[in-house]
């Protein structure tokens, strides 16, 4: 089987006058389909990095990024561009839900641009959006929701056109510990119903939610392997097993 | 996504800002405006002059002869040769002797009115109706009769509309009456085509002491061939005095069309100063849309991030612009068409000219054409800068 995420020997370097630095250096993992996995290090540690090249929001300086089996780095920007919205589905730290627009048109957005029909996108939109439990807010635009679930509408988003990953980048960093708890409860839930999850955190209590850690530090990865085995340094928090 | 949903997002986002989107499009809805009313305008001047030509008729040739340069002279019957001559070119002549003297209703002084010599031919030319009483005849013309026909003006001003039979002074001299003009405008007034007597242009010619007859109309047969029997008539002239400087020929077509030529380079240039304001608006378009992509950085990060490709994210800025200056385009258009009511209302009541400003068809599609260019072209660079937008960035724009 073909991973879906494969990184190989993978690095990207920033030149900042005469000092570089490896945001990734030599990196390589990869991720099959199904697995939950948390990208966790430090502030600095290339969390970001790696997060942008997984998006296709970024491409690597050396090395390869595989997904699918397609080689992402020689893709031009038209193809980044499908592939983010076919294969992707975006979580951010701060929601980056569009305030114009009421939550069905957001949640519609990557269909709008998978070429879906109006008719399509609306009732893909409203399933997503009953999904996470804001089935009644339709019409709501973003800015009269509480944080919490202003993020249920940015995971609706992030499902709405079924992407292979879902990546969610420190998705709980805005919310108070419960909200956040409930957030990380819809990511094991999507999770379990089969879908490939890439959570980023700096948070070693968060990453605990996932099946697999993968530790960086300085741009490599000093641990990979699964939550529970205590060398990955995450506290199991009981009743999140 | 396809065009009507690029389409109803510029709407939603112009839509969203009503106010901004108002000022921005000020600049083409002046622009397209002031074209409209320059180019109404220029259209009302021409209506207005083809009018007035179209009263003094358009098929005729006016002969001058000034008899400078040459020491031979031409009679009237020399010119009916000529008329004889050129018969593929004209069916009609008459002299006409224009009357500057006196003209006198017992002692009331007519001193607008138009007194002119002219033989019977004259009232064919013009095609103008006797409506009352008998035209001028060949006889009055042999005989010199001191008769006149006059026009509904004068009779229902100096008689009261019965004026066959009664006497009326010109120079002096008691002319009958013998035939009243049916009336040619619309509102006769003082001066003007109804406001006229017609006497035999023998009788005018030895009243104002003339030996010969020095003005003649033509009438040509094809108007739209007046050039090329001016230039027959102008032939003949040349065959008779053997100078270019001896008679003056005048086409009314052609002064017409010199005179609308004139007129249209002054309202082409006008329009195009005009045409300026709405470059300016173009660059108010475009610097509202420059700001647009600055405020709008993070949305344009998150639709990337969410599968926008450069090309959708270009036609989005480029139709907003597009749309913004359309919409502009249209509220121009109502402008202009106020703004032409409004000066056909002060041209007509305070300057008491009759003339209507006419925007042209062609003016507001060429307006609507400009804007919408003017659209697309300046609001191109703000789409290309924010497609361009690297999306990692635009992500995390504040
Ligand atoms: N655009 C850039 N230009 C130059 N250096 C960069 C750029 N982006 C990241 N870096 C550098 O690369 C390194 C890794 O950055 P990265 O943003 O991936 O860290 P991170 O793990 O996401 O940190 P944080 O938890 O603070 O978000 C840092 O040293 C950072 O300064
Ligand atoms: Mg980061």
């Amino acid at each position: 089987m073909t991973p879906l995420i494969e990184f190989r020997d993978l690095c990207k370097t920033y030149v900042m006058g005469d000092t570089i630095v490896r945001a990734a250096d030599h990196i390589s993992f990869s991720v099959n389909e199904g697995e939950f996995v948390a990208i966790v290090g430090k502030s600095g540690s290339g969390k970001s990095t790696c997060m942008n090249i997984i998006g296709c929001l970024d491409v690597p300086t050396s090395g390869e990024y595989l997904l699918d089996g397609r080689n992402v780095g020689a893709m031009s920007k038209n193809e980044l561009s499908e592939i983010r919205n076919a294969k992707l589905g975006f979580i951010f730290q701060q929601y980056n839900l569009l305030p114009k627009l009421d939550l069905l048109d957001n949640v519609a957005v990557p269909l709008l641009y998978a070429g879906k029909g109006k008719r399509e996108r609306r009732a893909t939109a409203q399933k997503m959006l009953e999904r996470v439990g804001l089935g009644d807010k339709l019409h709501n635009r973003p800015n009269q929701l509480s944080g919490g679930q202003q993020q249920r509408v940015s995971i609706a988003r992030a499902l709405s056109n079924s992407p292979s990953v879902i990546l969610a980048d420190e998705p709980t960093g805005a919310l108070d510990s419960r909200t956040g708890r409930e957030v990380l409860e819809m990511l094991q839930a999507l999770h379990k119903e089969g879908n490939t999850v890439v959570l980023i955190t700096h948070d070693n209590s968060i990453a605990a939610t996932a099946q697999r850690i993968i530790r960086l530090e300085d741009g490599r990865v000093t641990f990979d392997g699964p939550a529970s085995d205590p060398k990955a340094g995450v506290e199991k928090a009981g009743a999140m097993a | 996504m396809s065009f009507s949903e690029s389409l109803s997002l510029a709407l939603q986002n112009i839509w969203g800002s009503k106010m901004r989107s108002f000022l921005t499009m000020l600049g083409i809805i002046i622009g397209i405006a002031a074209v409209m009313v320059i180019v109404g305008l220029g259209n009302g001047m021409e209506n207005y002059m083809t009018d007035m030509f179209k009263t003094i008729g358009t098929n005729i040739c006016e002969v001058t002869l000034t008899g400078r340069d040459t020491s031979r002279t031409a009679s009237v019957e020399d010119m009916y040769e000529v008329l004889r001559d050129n018969a593929r070119y004209f069916d009609n002549m008459s002299p006409t002797v224009s009357m500057r003297g006196s003209i006198k209703v017992g002692t009331e002084e007519l001193d607008y009115t138009n007194a002119t010599g002219v033989a019977e031919t004259y009232f064919e030319i013009k095609s103008y109706e006797i409506a009352e009483g008998r035209a001028l005849h060949y006889m009055d013309m042999e005989a010199r009769s001191r008769v006149c026909v006059i026009g509904s003006y004068v009779a229902n001003e100096y008689y009261g509309g019965h004026a066959v039979g009664e006497t009326i002074r010109i120079n002096g001299a008691e002319f009958t009456i013998v035939g009243v003009m049916a009336q040619e405008d619309d509102e006769p007034a003082r001066g003007m085509t109804d406001d006229v007597v017609y006497l035999p242009y023998s009788t005018a010619a030895r009243l104002s002491g003339l030996g010969s007859v020095s003005s003649y109309s033509f009438t040509v047969i094809d108007e739209d061939n007046v050039s090329i029997a001016k230039t027959a008539l102008e032939n003949s002239l040349y065959d008779i005095f053997r100078s270019e400087d001896a008679y003056m020929v005048i086409s009314m077509t052609q002064l017409l069309s010199v005179m609308t030529d004139m007129l249209n380079v002054v309202i082409t240039i006008l329009a195009v100063i005009a045409g300026i304001s709405l470059v300016v608006g173009g660059v108010g378009i475009m610097n509202i849309m420059l700001v647009s992509v600055t405020e709008r950085t993070r949305e344009i990060g998150i639709r990337k991030a969410l599968g926008a490709k450069e090309s959708s994210i270009m036609v989005q800025f480029v139709i907003e612009a597009a749309v913004t200056a359309c919409i502009g385009g249209i509220f121009g258009i109502i402008a202009g068409f106020g703004f032409s009511s409004l000066g056909t209302v002060i041209i007509t009541n305070i300057l008491g000219f009759d003339m209507e400003v006419t925007p042209s068809a062609g003016s507001i599609v060429l307006a609507v054409g400009a804007s919408a260019a003017i659209g697309v072209a300046f609001g191109f660079l703000p789409a290309r800068k924010a497609a361009l937008l690297n999306p990692i960035d635009a992500l995390r724009y504040e």
